[in-house]
């Protein structure tokens, strides 16, 4: 089969992708926004276009052991979750990260109850940091499906050995139809290898015991700090596999992107679907003739420092917006970033400011209230406390809702 | 069916897969069974183990077992028994496994799992037919934690968060799940209640549930020295007096059809087994609740009486 070009969802996309992976086992349970990828690969296993098999468990929880213990056995693993499905499962992404076991799981964004809601931010996704999983966050279909190739060969790598997220945001990203073009299997292929697992695998021959208990902090350190550095290598063998990635399909994905910002003064720092809306805000900035750029950040974990450091060097001011919020703290990137820059010699100012929660749309008006912020920051050297992105017209609206609830208090 | 069933301890099978030495408490009934059952299963078996007593059996870098092992999570270890099962029939399918590699998937959990934090694990693993073993070592209350009420405790059992009180004289005033009906609602090819005391009774279930694919499960009731306040050498003793009074009854459900597999000739009082245990010392001292000790009796007849009334023929 040949390079094709089609119009697919975010969803069909990552299914697209796990097609072409030549993945061994699905394990599934259903969320919204993340169904269509199951159902469209469960449609492919029972048609037999797709050589696998996938199961339904019983929830997330099981579905993300299944997973791992499937691929303790050997075989090429990839499931799918969202938001609450993503939290009920919690417990298992740290121990399967600790059986260092390479599968893909794609998490599409949707915000935390309570209030439960359907559209997106990032606070699902994020709240599974420190779990040992890679993270690699997406702008559109085309690198949604890219990405799970790209993955696998991340994971896979000896020098990693660890499960992968490969995330896109709910109804923003997996309901969009987007051109995309589907690679060549033979090129695929070429690009990512049938999984053969050396390091964990059950057999009657070589009786193995896995996922183990420790006794005492010194053996449970060597092991986590262990995970740490194979995540951290991860951050080589990302510029390798990207390379490649870029030699054979000709498409290229850096850890961090920069979009505009070489010339740059002022730079806001955003991630997945909402980065189009930041990228459209440049554009329109800078006909105005304000020097301004964006940094996406796309790998996420392990955290890309350097690549981030060499695009904010020297920049006048930096804005990040967060699609998250850390309850008592306030944006998580925020605080990533500042962590990051705090050692440079020649660091930029940074704004934080917290947008998009649960999909509310950041319009033409917050980017520019955002643009006026950094430009005033560095003209006065003051830095204003984080802001929550929120225009007028919404708080009136929001107003009209608490009247209608019974909530107004006389003032 | 060809089956060889054996007759006496004789015939036990000679094969050790459970080596000695393992951190659980001295005379654990459930390790007593486990190491019959292991005996049964043979060696080329993956166990699949949820948190509980028998978790610190493989502590790095040391393990028990001739067997493969995975620790799960709490609640979980039947997916986990279904991902490794799913994984190495893909393997062999696509010839990347030979045959002769692939192994029993078998779970091992205690009762806090299967009775409770695990039961939808469970029914998951059932109702999608999973092709494995499920071992429950029941010693009726969470042991690894030190003793605290589970779904599987007894009525009148003291336990950690049931004590005996001024306003609570009984200790548990919940009866026990009824784990294997609940297991046998889904109508598994084989499930059975064992003993450590009865390990010919033991290896025959094993031998039969080999015969069928799918779900073959089995509780054992493990006396359990430390949280039971019994003697360690009385274990096998206390699984037995268990049988004897009618508390433990030794059956066999094939695709739902139950037969009892022993049965007492003649019944022996439940006090005799309940007077033993610490944690059913209150019902003796500081004075004999003799309401509670027949209402232990009553729901014991009821069960048999029940059972005595349909047509069973003891395997
Ligand atoms: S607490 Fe009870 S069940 Fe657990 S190891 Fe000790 S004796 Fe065995």
């Amino acid at each position: 089969m040949a390079r094709t070009r089609e119009m697919l969802t975010g969803n069909t996309s990552v299914a697209w992708g796990v097609r072409l992976a030549e993945v061994d086992y699905v394990p599934t349970y259903p969320i919204t926004p993340q169904t269509e990828i199951i159902e469209t690969l469960a449609k492919w296993i029972y048609d037999g276009v797709m050589d696998a098999r996938c199961v339904s468990l019983d929830s997330e929880h099981s579905m993300i052991t299944a997973a791992g213990a499937a691929s303790a056995t050997g075989v090429r693993v990839f499931t799918a979750t969202s938001s609450q499905g993503l939290l009920y499962g919690f417990e298992m992404l740290y121990t399967v990260a600790g059986w260092r076991v390479p599968f893909v799981m794609v998490n599409v964004s949707r915000g935390l109850s309570s209030p439960i809601t359907l559209e997106p931010d990032h606070n699902d996704i994020l709240a599974a940091r420190d779990s040992g999983f890679l993270q690699i966050h997406c702008e559109t279909c085309q690198e949604a499906l890219d990405s799970i190739l790209m993955a696998y060969r991340l994971a896979e790598d000896e020098r990693v050995l660890l499960p992968i997220f490969v995330n896109m945001d709910g109804f923003h990203l997996s309901f969009t139809r987007e051109p995309v073009e589907i690679p060549d299997i033979d090129e695929v292929r070429r690009f990512l290898p049938p999984y053969q697992s050396n390091h964990a695998f059950f057999k009657a021959s070589q009786p193995m015991a896995q996922g183990l208990a420790v006794i005492g902090g010194s053996s449970y350190s060597y092991f986590k700090y262990q995970m740490h550095l194979a995540s951290m290598k991860a951050l080589i063998v990302y510029q390798e596999v990207s390379e490649e990635f870029n030699k054979i399909f000709g498409r290229s994905y850096n850890t961090t992107e920069g979009y505009m910002t070489h010339d740059a003064e002022y730079i806001l720092v955003m991630s997945n679907s909402f980065s189009t809306l930041g990228k459209a805000a440049i554009e329109k900035v800078r006909k105005k003739g304000m020097k301004a750029g964006l940094l996406r950040l796309r790998l996420l974990r392990p955290f890309p420092d350097a690549d981030l450091k060499a695009i904010l060097k020297g920049k006048k001011a930096v804005a990040v917006i967060d699609q998250n919020i850390s309850v008592g703290k306030g944006g998580i990137w925020y605080s990533e970033i500042a962590g990051a820059l705090y050692h440079e010699k020649n660091k930029p100012l940074l704004l934080s400011f917290i947008g998009g929660l649960g999909g509310k749309n950041i319009s033409a008006q917050e980017f520019e209230f955002i643009f006026n912020a950094m430009i005033k920051a560095f003209n006065t050297g003051e830095i204003e406390t984080p802001r929550l992105l929120y225009t007028e017209g919404e708080w009136r609206e929001m107003e009209r809702l608490k009247s209608i609830a019974g909530k107004t208090y006389n003032k | 069916m060809n089956m060889t069933l054996i007759k006496s301890i004789k015939d036990l099978p000679a094969e050790e897969n459970l080596f000695p030495g393992t951190p659980t408490c001295a005379g654990c009934g459930g390790l007593l069974a486990l190491r019959h059952c292991l005996k049964a299963l043979g060696k080329k078996t993956v166990i699949v183990n949820a948190a509980g007593c028998f978790t610190l059996l493989s502590v790095y870098p040391f393990t028990p077992f001739q067997n493969s092992w995975l620790y799960t999570a709490m609640a979980c270890a039947p997916a986990g028994a279904q991902g490794i099962r799913d994984a190495l029939d893909i393997l062999i399918k696509k010839r990347r496994l030979d045959p002769k590699e692939d192994l029993k998937v078998m779970v091992l959990t205690g009762d806090g799992v299967a009775y409770d934090i695990g039961l939808a694990s469970t029914s998951g693993a059932l109702h999608r037919n999973l092709d494995f073993y499920y071992i429950c070592s029941d010693n009726e209350a969470y042991g690894n934690t030190g003793f605290q009420s589970s779904g599987a405790t007894p009525f009148a059992s003291r336990t950690g968060t049931t004590p005996v009180g001024k306003t609570s004289v009984a200790g548990s005033i919940l009866p026990k799940k009824n784990l294997f009906e609940i297991w046998r609602s889904h109508n598994p090819p084989y499930l059975a209640t064992i003993s450590p005391s009865h390990p010919v009774d033991l290896i025959n279930k094993f031998t039969k549930a080999e015969t069928y694919k799918g779900p073959k499960l089995f509780i054992n009731l493990s006396p359990c020295p430390a949280g039971w306040s019994t003697d360690p050498a009385h274990s096998a003793r206390l699984a037995k007096l268990a049988v004897d009074t009618g508390i433990w009854s030794l059956k066999e459900a094939i695709y739902g059809d139950v037969r009892h597999t022993v049965i007492p000739r003649k019944f022996k009082p439940v006090e005799a087994y309940l007077k033993e245990q610490g944690r059913f010392a209150h019902l003796f001292k500081p004075v004999r609740q003799e309401d509670v000790i027949r209402k232990i009796q009553e729901m014991v007849d009821q069960y048999w009486n029940g059972i005595q009334k349909k047509d069973f023929i003891p395997a």
